[in-house]
């Protein structure tokens, strides 16, 4: 099994029967792979059936057709490798934030004795800096501080891949800030094999290694891998001063205002064994617009 | 003046109790001769007629008597003359067991039905017509099937009970929210530890508050069930005492029926607070 293969989805579809006969056809024939240690992220309008192809990784739904292989292994349900951050935090609100990771924990390992279980769950709540706040309760936290929960909780099963669905959408800006810096500094450290979904185009840019475009459903089609040219020491903070931003910034939102609507039309011979690569980078028309960079960039201060 | 909402109701309360055990005193108290009549007539006549006392017992009349009855609960003086206390035990004895029994069939079946769509369309019809049905409607079938009347009883308890929970359970452990299940599905949790970790603690307010609802329901109908099965027990003891013609004791057990009845549901309340979770 090659390296560059640790994910590989083959050619999977989701397909829902209509109660008039017929069925709609969420997407169709979607290949995709990814090498370990590596973040990617989809990103797509509503109803592209993003949320559903992480379902399928994570086991929780079935394709229609096709299969996935991780690890060189065809997948069946759900699996303690593949960890899922829900959209939704789903923390068990009766248990402390201790008790939510011990759980994960002790379903990993089921025969380590209580004092292990959280010994092991305490470096993880201090990874994402809850320390202090173990014996909390969820409703007792803040949106941004259940979130970490969550994060701890998937990490704490060291999982061969970690499936995130829209993790940050229900928080704050500055909390989501927060906390894609604490995901990025953690999945650096720990060379963490990561799947994201999001919908947010600098989220992606600032996290993901391996962008994938999909076009509009229903019948989406996975249109491009955008390899992202930032350098990995990026940060947050100074993502857009990079010279290739803008090139990159562009070329996604470009795709998302226009291209994931019009894609299928104007590409009949797409093949979706070999969905281009690209690298946005310096072109004539960025470099145009060069010049208004320091303009935008002083306007954002 | 500012006084906490707690005092003002209570004050507010009392004012009501001391109005109403007024008035009933005004009503039921003597009146003086209501009619002249000969000697031996009143005799026959007794209170009512000679002194215009009404048939009704005043307040001080039960006070008296209920002090007797606190004085001596338990004492026992053959069949038809026991303490208080002995047949409010008889009571709560029957409702505990036959709940108990309910208890134990209506929250596995329960589980059974919420985790089960199959399960649940194919029992559906049954509890429909099962449910609707008055308890006391199975009396005569308890009594030749079982042939006992105390036993009887109990079944009529486990059978009035058995419905609230059994639904609850099931509506419970159906609306479980999608993401805790997906969350033990992700964490490779098998079917009985999901059951107990998850399941049970996310719908175990849902529960309890159909548990709460059987044992009221259950305490309504001891009293009616012991009526017809007699022997011992609140239910025997009002219908007793209305054989006796005595409305005091009638009254006392009424009020004893009530402060029981709102005992056992504090209980249940105190549980379900218990379990329940803030989200």
């Amino acid at each position: 099994m090659s390296s560059n293969k640790f994910i590989s989805i083959e050619g999977i579809a989701k397909r829902y029967p209509q109660p008039s006969g017929g069925t709609t056809t969420t997407f169709e024939d979607l290949w995709l792979s990814m090498p370990s240690g590596e973040f990617g992220c989809i990103i797509g309008h509503s109803g592209c059936g993003k949320t559903t192809v992480l379902n399928i990784l994570a086991g929780l739904d079935e394709p229609s057709d096709g299969t996935v292989i991780v690890d060189g292994q065809a997948i069946s349900g759900t699996s303690l490798d593949r960890a899922v951050i829900f959209q939704s935090h789903a923390l068990l609100p009766w248990m402390t934030v201790m008790g939510n990771i011990a759980y994960a924990v002790s379903s990993k390992w089921r025969k380590w004795d209580n004092a292990k279980v959280r010994a092991h769950a305490q470096i993880y709540i201090d990874k994402v800096g809850l320390t202090g706040s173990e014996h909390k309760r969820p409703s007792e936290l803040s949106g941004g501080m259940k979130q970490r929960v969550g994060i701890a909780r998937a990490l704490s099963i060291t999982p061969k891949i970690m499936l995130m669905d829209e993790p940050f959408s229900a928080l704050d800006a500055l909390t989501r800030g927060t906390l894609q810096d604490e995901v990025r500094r953690v999945t650096l450290e720990t060379g963490q094999t990561t799947f994201m979904i999001t919908h947010d185009v600098d989220e992606a840019m600032y996290l993901a290694d391996k962008i994938f475009l999909m076009t509009n459903g229903p019948g989406a089609v996975l249109a491009e891998i955008v390899e992202n040219p930032l350098p990995k020491d990026r940060s947050r903070i100074d993502l857009h001063k990079h010279p290739q931003y803008y090139a990159l910034r562009n070329h996604i939102i470009d795709f998302l205002v226009t291209r994931s609507k019009t894609f299928t039309s104007i590409t009949p011979n797409h093949d979706p064994r070999n969905v281009p690569v690209v690298r946005p980078a310096f072109t004539e028309a960025v470099v145009t617009g060069a010049s208004v960079m320091p303009s935008l960039a002083s306007a954002t201060r | 003046m500012i006084t906490s909402l707690r005092v003002r109701a209570a004050v507010v309360s009392i004012a009501i109790f001391l109005a109403f055990i007024g008035v009933w005193h005004l009503a039921t108290r003597s009146t003086g001769t209501a009619a002249t009549m000969s000697p031996e007539y009143a005799k026959l006549m007794g209170l009512t007629a000679n002194t215009g006392k009404s048939a009704m017992p005043g307040p001080l009349d039960v006070g008296a008597k209920l002090w007797e009855h606190l004085k001596q609960p338990f004492y026992d003086n053959g069949p038809n003359d026991k303490g208080l206390g002995i047949q409010l035990g008889y009571s709560v004895g029957r409702v505990g067991l036959g709940y108990l029994i309910a208890v134990i069939v209506a929250i596995p079946l329960g589980f059974l039905i919420g985790m089960s769509p199959l399960m649940n369309k194919a029992l559906d019809p049954f509890i429909q017509v099962l449910k609707p049905i008055s308890p006391l409607a199975w009396m005569p079938l308890a009594l030749y099937t079982i042939k006992d009347s105390s036993l009887s009883a109990i079944f009529v308890i486990f059978i009035c009970s058995v419905w609230p929970m059994l639904l609850n359970t099931a509506f419970g452990v159906a609306a479980v929210r999608k993401e805790w299940i997906n969350v033990a599905r992700t964490l490779e949790v098998g079917t009985f530890r999901r059951a107990f970790t998850v399941i049970l603690p996310a719908a175990a307010p849902t529960i309890l508050t159909g548990m709460r609802i059987s044992i009221g329901i259950a305490w309504l109908v001891i009293v009616a069930a012991e009526m017809l099965v007699g022997g011992t027990g609140i239910g025997y003891f009002v219908w007793n005492e209305w054989n006796n013609l005595s409305i005091t004791n009638v009254i006392i057990a009424i009020l004893m029926i009530g402060l029981v009845g709102m005992l056992l549901d504090q209980i249940l309340a105190r549980f379900t607070r218990m379990v329940t979770f803030p989200e």
